[in-house]
């Protein structure tokens, strides 16, 4: 089974080291007649631009991205520079110098991995799922007997915050960084996933398809290890089924397939303020022009928010969503479970928690309403301050380095939850409802608590359940996302994630059942 | 002020120090010579299996001691001074105090073997123990065997410990069934399969005979009694109960016997001195409890008593329905109420084990009146609060079957069993019971 393990191991890091590797390599070659196109499909007057293109790029082979895109971006950001001097505000490029890039980098680039797309992705997604799977099912043999088996996690450098884990969190950071700001780097990785794409919306893979699809494929594989880990507890493995469903389904089919319909780019779960965008103009736009469907989103949309989401939260708690629809919690309870433990559990954290999770949601908020003002009364700015420019910044950073970069990429540094502890903006209004008017809570079973500190120890959310556990307290967090870990962990049966009664949910106690009742009774008339 | 002085940083203490807290304003030290900070006992196999780290097991973080002004103070007691009421330490120091409370805990038993007190022969009760562990016993190429002595819920947790890290495990157990002192036969035999189907070489009733040592005078083998079976390990875990603490208390005026005699207030025979948890004993059980009571549980109740007397509102240790709970590798267990090893003879016993041979429940009623007295519950989680009304109320038998859904509380989704536990009941007893429908009314009785 070791040796499994061990082959298993090997091809992933072969895969991983080939997926890696496509970064350097390949060619480059901007053919006029690219460069034709581009011109007359972006409308381009910038004529600085063109002719620095035709002096340094046009007909010239590059030999790696890096200083393909250096080219084209000093091109564009030199022309910029002069025209927006010369107030020629006409010939400005408004495209991100990178999007352009990547654009020009996607249909110029050639050489092996283009030619060969089918073959590489075996060699990368193949490799990388293979190895992943055969590291993970000899697990059923080597974990032992069904039940919770957590034994040597503090001790393995991977999930100890050791080395691997630091390694990881450099991928990570890197990887998004790569995905947000430099796509043109990256364009090899696209290629590989154009076949599906084109089957699936008909298009050429652009960045984010290669997200989406590497996401979802990450997300099965490390179901698979949920499965695995959790084959004793029926909860985890509806609520791994759920989320994978609600990913591949719903943020990765249906988007791909109504694009394919000539229809716009829409995942029907997400719902604002994740969904930060929503209301931007150019999305209310894009609906509008949609017909019948792009209607029916909006209404949709605005209804998820407003009237789906609460109440749902009302019956079942957020959990519902944050870990049996959402992505972002999707991906958490699947790579990032083996990073469960790291979060924090200090009251202090806890502080910032509340302070910068509600600063987004109140961010978010104030952006949507400049953003609606704006596309009702047409002015650009209000109380001076530009509209589009909260926007960006809300994008850098919320959207990417937020959500993205610390969000994901800090897993196996702070715990799988980073996004949705302290940034999520839907998380947070969720929370507020789940806190004040929801039926759900964890119950603690009487007095049965040892105060061993299982459930702290894996509470993703940093939630430091055994402090409600030992004093027999109900355990109703805003934070709490339902995930079930606790319960699963505690080694007495106290924990029971549930729905009932709003009466008595929240039930602070002064000493625990089991003892005298006269004792009970007086410390509650106190 | 008046000055409160606790020996033991255990949930005893702890318990007693929060409690007086809440409610005075007085002066109150900790004295422990085991950590700064309280820990949680019950998870020391965690820290060894890797599931946690040692700071994990505290249950409340650094800064809370300083927040609640309860001073920690390191140190070991020698001796306790109750002409002058003052505590000499080990290091010449002394404390005094206007009350003191002795919640010192348990010890390791030991019964005299042979070659007990050698180097990779311990007990598992403390944070130096696993420590020790940790030297002896740090994976299976220093650790080749381990052999551990005596059937009970340490011993088992001690195995799994071991079992984690890969270590040959040999369970030596007195009885003929694992801890059928407590668990009836049925019970006990799971749990003798589960330990045998985690590959731990279980031996019933086998005993230690003795410890064999090497050059270095470190633990080579051991002996069975009996058979003379030698049997080389490289660590022995003795693991046959524990006994109160009562170090402390030698060659003071505080009455002791197996522990520090306590009366219901939890007084001893000295006036302003109190012992609670492991360590106390009383002079005589409460209803069926035993004199002393090595549990969590009723360590925290005496505590949360205690800081009752202490601040003036003197009151009786009063606890209410028995209930334990432990996990025998992966079997979860609880119990509410009583249910012993052999029926009494006013006793009936009900029953059930799923196909699996990893559930079963257990229930004790009284044959004449029909009253529920006791259930034990593996692998299937069960609600303190039903059980506890349901022994207040003297619920029937048939109640407790009838309202087995309401019990329930295992994770969301989980099987149920208890269509097919009521008709085997139905079946034996001839009975017609109806299974009620979980209500969520009667569960959080709100009224
Ligand atoms: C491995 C293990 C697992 C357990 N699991 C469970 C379980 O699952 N459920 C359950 O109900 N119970 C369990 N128990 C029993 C439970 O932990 C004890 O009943 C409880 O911890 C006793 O608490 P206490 O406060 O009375 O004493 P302790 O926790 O023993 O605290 C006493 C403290 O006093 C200190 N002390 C003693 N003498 C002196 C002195 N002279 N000077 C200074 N300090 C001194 C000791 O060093 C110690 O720190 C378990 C015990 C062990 C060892
Ligand atoms: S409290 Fe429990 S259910 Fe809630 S997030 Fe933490 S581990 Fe998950
Ligand atoms: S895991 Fe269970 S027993 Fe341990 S502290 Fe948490 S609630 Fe208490």
């Amino acid at each position: 089974m070791k040796t499994i393990q061990n082959i298993g191991l090997t091809l992933f890091l072969a895969g991983l080291t080939v997926f890696i590797s496509l970064i350097f390599i390949g060619k480059y070659e901007v053919t006029p007649q690219i460069l034709d196109e581009l011109v007359s499909n972006k409308g381009i007057k910038s004529e600085l631009f063109i002719n620095d293109m035709k002096a340094h790029v046009v007909g010239k082979e590059f030999s790696n991205p890096f200083s393909f895109s250096s080219e084209i971006t000093s091109a564009l950001e030199t022309a910029n520079e002069t025209y927006k001097q010369n107030s020629e505000w006409g010939k400005v490029i408004w495209d991100k110098p990178h999007s352009l890039s990547y654009e020009i980098a996607k249909k110029s680039g050639t050489g092996i991995v283009k030619e060969n797309k089918s073959l590489f992705w075996w060699l990368t997604f193949g490799l990388g799922i293979l190895g992943a799977l055969m590291y993970i099912i000899p697990n059923v043999v080597i974990l032992g007997r069904p039940g919770i088996k957590n034994n040597g996690i503090w001790f393995d450098a991977s999930m100890n915050r050791g080395w691997i884990g630091w390694f990881a969190f450099v991928f990570l950071v890197s990887f998004y960084l790569l995905l947000y700001f430099r796509p043109d780097f990256i364009v090899n990785w696209t290629y590989v996933v154009d076949p599906i794409s084109e089957n699936l919306s008909g298009n050429l893979a652009s960045q984010w398809f290669l997200y989406g699809f590497l996401y979802c494929t990450v997300m099965t594989v490390m179901a698979v290890r949920m499965y695995i880990k959790y084959r004793h507890n029926k909860y985890q493995i509806l609520r791994t089924t759920s989320v994978l469903f609600f990913q591949i389904v719903f943020a990765f089919l249906i988007p791909e397939i109504l694009v394919r319909f000539e229809k716009p780019w829409y995942d029907f779960k997400n719902a604002f303020p994740l969904d930060y965008d929503f209301f931007f103009s150019w999305n209310l736009n894009e609906l509008m022009a949609s017909g019948g469907l792009g209607l029916f989103i909006l209404v949709w949309g605005v209804v998820l928010t407003l009237v789906i989401v609460p109440v749902m939260v009302y019956f079942f708690g957020k959990r519902w969503y944050c870990s049996w629809v959402c992505g972002c919690g999707g991906l958490a309870e699947t790579l990032g479970d083996p990073y469960r433990q790291l979060s924090d559990k200090s009251l202090i954290a806890w502080k910032f928690e509340r302070w910068i999770v509600h600063g987004v949601l109140v961010f978010a908020i104030v952006m949507t309403g400049f953003t609606l003002y704006t596309y009702f009364s047409g002015t650009e700015a209000v109380l001076g301050i530009k509209t589009q420019t909260i926007q960006d910044i809300y994008g850098f950073l919320i959207g990417a380095i937020f959500a993205g970069v610390i969000g994901t990429g800090f897993y196996p540094i702070f715990g799988n939850r980073v996004w949705c502890r302290f940034g999520c903006p839907l998380a947070a209004y969720l929370g507020i409802v789940q806190r004040f008017k929801s039926r759900f809570r964890i119950t603690t079973n009487g007095g049965q608590c040892i105060s061993c500190g299982n459930c702290s120890t894996y509470c993703e959310q940093g939630i430091d359940v055994r402090a409600y556990a030992q004093k027999g307290e109900n355990i109703v967090r805003s934070s709490c996302v339902g995930c079930g870990i606790c319960s699963a962990v505690c080694p007495r049966g106290v924990l029971k994630l549930e729905n009932g009664p709003e009466d008595g949910r929240i039930n602070p106690t002064e000493i625990l059942l089991g003892n005298d009742v006269d004792l009970m009774d007086l410390l509650k008339q106190k | 002020m008046e000055h409160i002085v606790i020996i033991g940083n255990g949930i005893s203490g702890v318990t007693v120090a929060r409690h007086i807290r809440k409610a005075s304003d007085k002066q109150i030290t900790i004295v422990s010579a085991e950590s700064d900070y309280f820990f949680s006992r019950t998870a020391l196999m965690y820290v060894y299996m890797g599931h946690m780290k040692f700071e994990h097991t505290k249950p409340y973080e650094d800064w809370f001691w300083k927040k609640n002004r309860i001073d920690l103070k390191t140190g070991y007691v020698e001796h306790i001074d109750t002409d002058t009421s003052s505590l000499l330490f080990a290091d010449g120091t002394n404390l005094s105090y206007d009350k003191l409370i002795i919640a010192t805990g348990s010890k390791t038993n030991k019964f005299g073997w042979p070659g007990q007190d050698l180097k990779g022969v311990q007990g598992l009760y403390s944070k130096q123990d696993l420590e020790n562990l940790e030297v002896y016993a740090p994976n299976n190429q220093a650790c080749k065997r381990a052999v551990i002595v005596g059937g009970g819920l340490i011993g088992i947790e001690l195995a799994e410990m071991l079992h984690s890290r890969h270590i040959p495990v040999t369970f030596l157990v007195r009885e003929s069934s694992f801890w059928n002192g407590v668990l009836p036969k049925e019970e006990s035999e799971m749990i003798n399969k589960e330990i045998l189907n985690n590959g731990i070489d279980l031996r019933l009733s086998s005993s230690l005979k003795e410890v064999i040592s090497d050059e270095s005078g470190q633990v080579k083998s051991i002996i069975i009694e009996g058979t003379g079976e030698e049997i080389p390990c490289n660590l022995v875990g003795l693991t046959a109960g524990v006994s109160p603490n009562i170090d402390v208390a030698k060659n003071s005026n505080i009455e002791t016997g197996r522990g520090i005699k306590v009366n219901r207030f939890l007084e001893t025979n000295i006036p302003n001195i109190y012992a609670i948890g492991d360590c106390a004993e009383q002079h005589e059980a409460i209803g069926n409890r035993r004199p002393i009571e090595a549990v969590w549980y009723t360590g925290r109740m005496m505590g949360e008593v205690l800081a009752q007397t202490i601040c003036g509102n003197r009151m009786a240790y009063k606890p209410g329905h028995w209930f334990n709970s432990a996990k025998f590798i992966d079997i979860e267990y609880q119990t509410y109420g009583w249910v012993w090893a052999q029926p009494k003879e006013n006793e009936a016993r009900f029953y059930w084990e799923h196909e699996s041979g990893k559930r079963c429940i257990h229930i004790n009623y009284d044959k004449n009146t029909r009253e529920f007295l006791g259930i034990n519950n593996f692998g299937i989680r069960m609600r303190h609060e039903f059980f506890d009304k349901v022994l207040t109320e003297k619920k029937s038998v048939e109640y407790v079957l009838e309202h087995l859904a309401d019990a329930n509380f295992d994770p969301e989704f989980y099987k149920l069993h208890e269509k097919e536990i009521v008709a085997k009941f139905n079946i034996e007893n001839n009975t017609n019971i109806q299974l009620k429908k979980k209500s969520w009314k009667r569960i959080f009785q709100t009224n």
